[in-house]
C-alpha cells in the first residue's frame, strides 16, 4: 500500500474525485500531492466534473479513537481492529504514542484540553490515577462489569482487576468502582541460570535467604557473577526491598509503616535494608548494579554473565530473542522472615473509556470483545505477554506457566489501601543504593527515610 | 643552512604531533559509528555476544526490514518537509531580526534581544500543556471558521470538494504548519543571537557602498548581510536541520496521527516497552544519520568558504 | 549604522523609517509572541500554584514553591553537578574544539576528511554513544579497565559509572566529547574570517607564531569565544538524554541534574507547580550566569 501510494500519483487524483473517503485515508501523500493535484481538481471539478455530493456526510459511522504506548502492540491492535471492524461495522482507530515519557505528557495535556481519546491508557501511581477519575475523564465501569454476575469481571485474574479498581473508603475519595480494562498481566520474580549454579557445584535453586548467601562464595570461586538486575530503574529497588518487607514483618506492618505509626527504624525496617549489605558484602551484586538499567542487564543475563536475575515476566521474550538455548527457571525471591513473601504483579497495561465520550457505549462493547478470550489469546500469543483473561492461557513454557502460578501471590502498590508519598519512595530507594555502594550503612539510611516521611507527615497535616 | 634544514625538521615534527594527535580524535569519533553500523548487521542472538566490530555474517536483510516495519517511506518524507520549512523559516525569519537588532535603529530593539537572549536560557519544561492548549484552541477557531464559510464556498465549488478540503485544512495542513511553527519558535533565539554576532563584525563600509549603488534596507541585509554570513548560516542551518530531524516529544504533542509523523516515530517501534530489537534499531539509526550527514557535508564547505568573505572583514 | 549617513530631518519621515525598522524583528517577535511568552506565562502563574498537572483545581500558594527549593538540598546538588560538567565542557571541550579548529585552520592535508569526522559525535543518537560508552566504562568487562590492567594500573580499576568518585567526572567527558563537534565547527567559522593579511602584517612587524596568536587570533575571536562559552553553557546546564542512557536514573543523588528533578517533579511525583517553579529558578541561575559571561567578555575585549 505503501508503494502504490508513492508511485502513482495519477491514480490519486481519480480517487481524489471519485472516492472522497479513500483520500481521507491517505491524506498525508495528499499533503505532498496537493500542492500540484489541488490546482488541478480544482480546474477539473469546476469544469463540471459530476461528483456525488453528500457522499461525504452519509458515512457517519461510529469512530472509535484510542490512544497507547505500547510498541510491541501496534500491529497486533491494528489486526484485531481490523477483524472488529469486518464483524459489527464500527471502526476503531488507534495511534500509538512512545516512549512512555512522550505519551504520559500527551495524555495529561490532552486532559487539560478535553480532548483525550474514547479508549486511553495511564502510565503511573494511583494517585494520578485518581485524579483522572475525579477530573472526570475515565468512565466508572462497574455496572458493566457486574452485569449477568459479573461476567466481564470474572474473565480476569483479580489482581489484573484490582490495579484499577477504588474500593469503598479509598484514601483518595474516588466513587468506588472498576475503572480500567486489564490486558495482560505480569509479576516479578528471581530467574536463576541452572547451567551456571551446576558449573559452580550448586543443584538446588536456593529456597532461604541463607542459602542463598551461602551461594555468594562458591559462585565467585567459579568466577561468576551472582545477581543482577535493573536497580539503575528506581522502581526495581523498590519492588525487591517491597517483597521483603511483606515477607519479614507482614503486610499490616507495612502499611501502617506508611500511615506513619510505625518508624522506618524499627528493627524489622533496617533488616530489610540490611539484606542489601549482605548481598554485597557476599559479592553478589553484580559490580555497576546500581546504575545499570533493566535492558542492560537482561542483555547480561541471556548472555550467561550473571547466575541469578530479578526481573519481570515479559523477560521470558527478551530471553528468547537473545539467547534462545539459554537454561534458566524461576523462583519467587529466597524466603527470609515468618510471613507470605509478597511479589509485585497485576495488570500491565489496561485501557480506561473516556467518561466524557461520545461513544461510551460502543467503546465498553469493543473493549468487552478485545478481552474476551479469542481476542485475548491472540494478543498473547503476538506480544509473548501472559493475556489478563483467565481462559486466554493456552501452552506456556514451564517458566512463564511459573510465573502464571504466582499471579496470586503478588501485590502491588497501586491495590494497597494507603501510599508512599513520593519523596519518601526516592529516598528510600537511593537510600538502598547509597548502602549498595558502600556509602552508607542500613542504620543511617533509616534515620533520612523517616526524617523524610516526618517532614512529609507535617507538611500533610498542615 | 644548517639552521634552515632544523628549522624544517622542526616544522615536520609539529605537522607529525598535529597529524597524530588529530588521528586519535577521529578514531574515537569514528569508532562508535562504525560499532553502530556494525551492530546493525548483527541479529539480536550475536548483537552483544558477537564481539567483532563486523560480524563475519553480515545480516544486510536488517536494513530492509527496518525501513519496512518502521514504515519508514512515509516518515522520511515528513521529516525532510518539516526540516526544511523550519530550517528555510528560522534562517529568513532570524536573519531579518538579527540584522534589525544589529544594524538598525529602533526604540526597544535592545530589550527585544535581551528578551530572546533569556528565552534561550529559561527552559519551559511545564509549557507543553499551555502550548498543546494553545494549539488547540486555534484548531477550534480555524474549524468554526471553516465550517462558517464552507456554507458560501459551496456555492461555488461542488459540496465534497469543500468536504474534502476543510478535511485536509483541518487533519493534514494545520496540524503540520502549527508544529512547523512551534519547531520555528524552538530554535529562533539562539539563530538570532549566534547571526547577530556575525552581523556585528559586518563594515560599515560594504553598507555605505551597497547604499550608493541603491540599494534599500531589505537590498543591504539580501545583498551585503546575508553572504556575508554564509558561515554563521550554514552552522545554525546544521544545529536546527539536526534538531528538527531528532525531534520527536514536540512532534507526538502536537501531531495526532501516524501520517503525519516524523523519522524519529519509526525508530520508536524498535524500543519496546520490554524488548528492544538492537540490530534493527542501530540499522534505522543508521539510515536516519545518513541525511544529516549529507546536509553536514554540503553546509560545512560554507563554513570554509567563508575565507573570501572574511578577507573582507576588519 | 545605517541610521547614523541618513538620518532624516523630517519627522515624519523618521517615525516612517523607525516602522519599516521594526518590520524586520516583527515576524520573530510574533512567533515568538504566541509560542514562547503565552505559555512562559502560564507556566510562571502555575509556579505559585499546588498543582499535579491533571486535577482541574488548583490551589495558590504564593511563593511557597520558591520557598521549598530554598530548602531543597537535592536540587542544589544537582544544580553543583550540571556546573560541575558545565566547567568540564568549558575547560576540556572547548580546550579541546579550539586546538583541533586551529589544526584544521592551517594548510594541511586531508583537513576536510577531519572535519567531517568531528562531527560524527554530535550526530550520534544518545542511545548509541550510552551503549558504546559502557561497554568502554564497564568494571567487569570494560576495555578501560583492561587496558589498565595490562599496563600495571591494577589499583586504577573500579567500575566508572557506578562509582559515586568517577561517575560524574565520566558523564562530563562523554558529553564533552559528544559536543566538541560544535565548538568546533563555530570556532572554526570564526577563525576563517580573521583575514590573512591580518597574520602576515604580523608577521611583518616581526612577531612569531605564539605571538600573532595573542596579538591576532585571541583579541579578534573574542566574540566568538563568548559565543561558544555560552552556548557551552547552555548545552550543559540542560545535559540530561546522555545521563539517562549512561546510568539510568542515577547513582544515589551523585549524577543527578536539574533538567531530570524538573522531570522527575512534574511526572513522576506530580508536583507540577513546583516543577515549574523549579524551571524558573534554573533559568535565572542560566540568565545571570550566562550575563555576566557576556559583561566578563565584553570587558576584556575593550580592555
Amino acid at each position: 500500500m505503501q508503494k502504490s501510494k508513492i508511485q502513482n500519483p495519477k491514480s490519486k487524483l481519480n480517487l481524489n474525485i471519485k472516492s472522497p473517503k479513500k483520500i481521507f485515508n491517505n491524506l498525508s501523500l495528499g499533503f505532498y500531492y496537493s500542492f500540484v493535484i489541488g490546482v488541478l481538481a480544482f480546474v477539473i471539478l469546476l469544469s463540471g466534473c459530476s461528483v456525488q455530493e453528500g457522499s461525504v456526510s452519509s458515512e457517519a459511522k461510529v469512530t472509535i479513537r484510542g490512544w497507547h504506548w505500547m510498541t510491541d502492540r501496534e500491529e497486533a491492535f491494528d489486526e484485531l481492529v481490523r477483524q472488529y471492524e469486518e464483524k459489527t461495522g464500527v471502526r476503531v482507530k488507534f495511534e500509538l504514542y512512545a516512549p512512555s515519557d512522550a505519551y504520559t505528557q500527551k495524555v495529561r495535556a490532552a486532559a487539560q484540553a478535553g480532548t483525550l481519546p474514547d479508549i486511553f491508557g495511564l502510565l503511573g501511581e494511583k494517585r494520578d490515577f485518581s485524579s483522572f477519575v475525579i477530573a472526570g475523564h475515565v468512565a466508572n465501569l462497574n455496572e458493566e462489569m457486574l452485569k449477568d454476575e459479573s461476567a466481564w469481571k470474572n474473565r480476569f485474574f483479580s489482581r489484573a482487576i484490582a490495579v484499577s479498581e477504588f474500593l469503598s473508603g479509598n484514601e483518595f475519595n474516588v466513587e468506588p468502582g472498576v475503572y480500567g480494562v486489564p490486558l495482560d498481566v505480569m509479576n516479578i520474580q528471581m530467574l536463576y541460570n541452572k547451567d551456571l549454579l551446576k558449573e559452580a557445584g550448586i543443584r538446588k535453586p536456593p529456597k532461604t535467604w541463607d542459602q542463598f548467601l551461602a551461594m555468594g562464595p562458591k559462585l565467585k570461586a567459579a568466577g561468576i557473577h551472582g545477581f543482577v538486575s535493573g536497580w539503575g530503574e528506581m522502581w526495581m529497588i523498590d519492588c525487591f526491598a517491597s517483597n521483603y518487607a511483606f515477607n519479614i514483618m507482614g503486610e499490616e506492618k507495612v502499611m501502617d509503616t506508611i500511615r506513619g505509626e510505625v518508624s522506618y527504624t524499627d528493627t524489622d525496617w533496617i533488616e530489610v535494608f540490611n539484606l542489601f549489605k549482605e548481598m554485597r558484602d557476599a559479592g553478589f551484586l553484580y559490580s555497576g548494579i546500581v546504575t545499570m538499567v533493566n535492558k542492560t542487564a537482561e542483555q547480561l543475563f541471556s548472555n550467561e554473565k550473571s547466575a541469578f536475575s530479578f526481573n519481570g515476566s515479559w523477560c521470558v521474550n527478551v530471553y528468547s530473542g537473545m539467547n534462545p538455548d539459554l537454561n534458566y527457571g524461576v523462583m519467587l525471591p529466597p524466603k527470609k522472615g515468618k510471613f507470605p513473601m509478597k511479589i509485585w504483579g497485576g495488570a500491565g497495561s489496561s485501557f480506561l473509556v473516556n467518561n466524557r465520550s461520545l461513544f461510551k457505549k460502543e467503546t465498553i462493547e469493543f473493549l468487552k470483545w478485545l478481552s474476551d478470550d479469542a481476542q485475548q489469546t491472540y494478543l498473547a500469543e503476538v506480544t509473548k505477554n501472559l493475556p489478563a483473561n483467565k481462559n486466554s492461557i493456552g501452552k506456556l513454557s514451564p517458566v512463564l506457566s511459573g510465573f502464571v502460578k504466582a499471579m496470586e501471590d503478588t501485590t502491588h502498590p497501586n491495590i494497597w489501601p494507603v501510599h508512599e508519598f513520593p519523596r519518601v519512595i526516592e529516598a528510600f530507594d537511593k537510600g538502598i543504593q547509597a548502602i549498595i555502594i558502600g556509602e552508607k550503612s542500613p542504620a543511617e539510611i533509616a534515620l533520612e527515610v523517616q526524617k523524610v516521611k516526618e517532614k512529609e507527615l507535617k507538611k500533610k497535616r498542615r | 643552512m644548517k639552521s634552515n634544514s632544523k628549522h624544517i625538521i622542526i616544522k615536520r615534527l609539529k605537522l607529525v604531533v598535529i597529524y597524530i594527535f588529530l588521528s586519535i580524535v577521529a578514531l574515537t569519533c569514528v569508532f562508535p559509528l562504525l560499532w553502530m553500523v556494525g551492530s546493525s548487521l548483527k541479529t539480536q542472538a550475536t548483537v552483544f555476544s558477537d564481539t567483532s566490530l563486523f560480524p563475519a555474517q553480515p545480516e544486510w536483510r536488517n536494513y530492509y526490514l527496518a525501513w519496512t516495519k518502521g514504515e519508514f517511506s512515509i516518515y522520511f518524507l515528513n521529516s525532510i518537509f518539516y526540516t526544511t520549512f523550519v530550517v528555510f523559516g528560522i534562517i529568513l525569519i532570524s536573519s531579518l531580526a538579527a540584522f534589525g537588532f544589529s544594524r538598525l535603529k529602533f526604540p526597544g530593539s535592545n530589550f527585544l534581544f535581551y528578551m530572546f537572549l533569556a528565552a534561550m536560557m529559561i527552559p519551559l519544561p511545564g509549557s507543553f500543556v499551555p502550548l498543546y492548549v494553545l494549539v488547540n484552541n486555534i484548531r477550534k477557531l480555524l474549524i468554526e471558521f471553516l465550517a462558517n464559510i464552507s456554507p458560501q464556498l459551496m456555492n461555488f465549488f461542488p459540496a465534497s470538494f469543500v468536504q474534502q478540503s476543510t478535511a485536509f485544512i483541518q487533519h493534514q495542513a494545520f496540524p503540520r504548519f502549527a508544529y512547523i511553527f512551534c519547531m520555528i519558535n524552538v530554535g529562533l533565539s539562539l539563530s538570532i543571537y549566534i547571526l547577530k554576532t556575525f552581523f556585528d563584525k559586518m563594515p560599515k563600509e560594504l553598507e555605505d557602498a551597497a547604499r550608493i549603488d541603491g540599494c534599500n534596507k531589505l537590498g543591504i541585509w539580501r545583498h551585503v548581510a546575508i553572504p556575508l554570513a554564509r558561515p554563521a548560516i550554514a552552522v545554525i542551518t546544521i544545529f536546527n536541520a539536526l534538531n528538527v530531524w531528532n525531534e520527536y516529544i514536540l512532534a507526538q504533542l502536537i501531531l495526532s496521527t501516524k501520517d503525519t509523523m516524523p523519522l524519529q516515530r519509526g525508530l520508536i517501534v524498535f524500543q519496546g516497552m520490554h524488548v528492544t530489537d538492537y540490530p534493527l534499531l542501530m540499522a534505522g539509526m543508521t539510515m536516519t544519520a545518513i541525511p544529516i550527514l549529507i546536509i553536514y557535508l554540503i553546509f560545512q564547505k560554507h563554513i570554509i568558504k567563508g575565507i573570501t568573505a572574511g578577507a573582507v572583514v576588519g | 549604522m545605517v541610521e547614523a549617513r541618513l538620518q532624516p530631518k523630517n519627522l515624519t519621515m523618521r517615525i516612517k523609517h523607525t516602522l519599516t525598522n521594526y518590520l524586520f524583528v516583527l515576524p520573530a517577535v510574533l512567533i515568538f509572541g504566541i509560542f514562547y511568552v503565552y505559555p512562559f506565562i502560564k507556566v510562571f502563574q502555575l509556579s505559585l500554584m499546588e498543582w499535579d498537572g491533571i486535577l482541574p483545581t488548583m490551589q495558590f500558594i504564593g511563593i511557597d514553591n520558591f520557598k521549598e527549593i530554598m530548602e531543597d538540598k537535592i536540587w542544589w546538588g544537582s544544580m553543583w553537578h550540571a556546573g560541575y560538567i558545565t566547567l568540564i565542557a568549558l575547560t576540556f571541550q572547548n580546550g579541546l574544539a579550539l586546538l583541533l579548529a586551529l589544526a584544521c585552520n592551517k594548510e594541511i592535508r586531508a583537513k576536510n576528511f577531519y572535519r567531517v569526522l568531528f562531527f560524527i559525535p554530535p550526530i550520534l543518537s544518545e542511545v548509541v554513544v550510552g551503549l558504546v560508552w559502557q561497554w568502554i566504562l564497564d568494571g567487569n568487562y570494560g576495555v578501560l579497565n583492561n587496558i589498565l590492567t595490562s599496563i600495571g594500573l591494577q589499583s586504577m580499576v573500579r567500575n566508572w559509572l557506578a562509582d559515586p568518585k568517577t561517575a560524574l567526572t565520566c558523564i562530563a567527558i562523554v558529553h564533552s566529547w559528544k559536543g566538541f563537534g560544535w565548538g568546533f565547527i563555530i570556532l572554526l567559522a570564526g577563525l576563517q574570517t580573521i583575514p590573512r593579511q591580518l597574520y602576515e602584517a604580523a608577521r611583518v612587524d616581526g612577531a612569531g607564531s605564539w605571538q600573532s596568536f595573542t596579538k591576532v587570533t585571541i583579541p579578534l575571536m573574542m566574540p566568538v569565544f563568548s559565543m561558544v562559552i555560552i552556548l557551552t553553557i547552555l548545552g550543559s546546564m540542560q545535559v540530561f538524554v546522555l545521563i539517562i542512557a549512561m546510568v539510568g536514573q542515577g547513582l544515589v543523588y551523585h549524577t543527578t541534574v536539574p533538567v531530570l528533578r524538573i522531570l522527575g517533579a512534574m511526572t513522576g511525583s506530580s508536583r507540577f507547580g513546583y516543577a515549574c517553579a523549579q524551571g524558573i529558578v534554573f533559568g535565572l541561575v542560566l540568565i545571570v550566569v550566562s550575563f555576566t559571561q557576556k559583561k566578563f567578555s565584553e570587558k576584556m575585549k575593550y580592555a
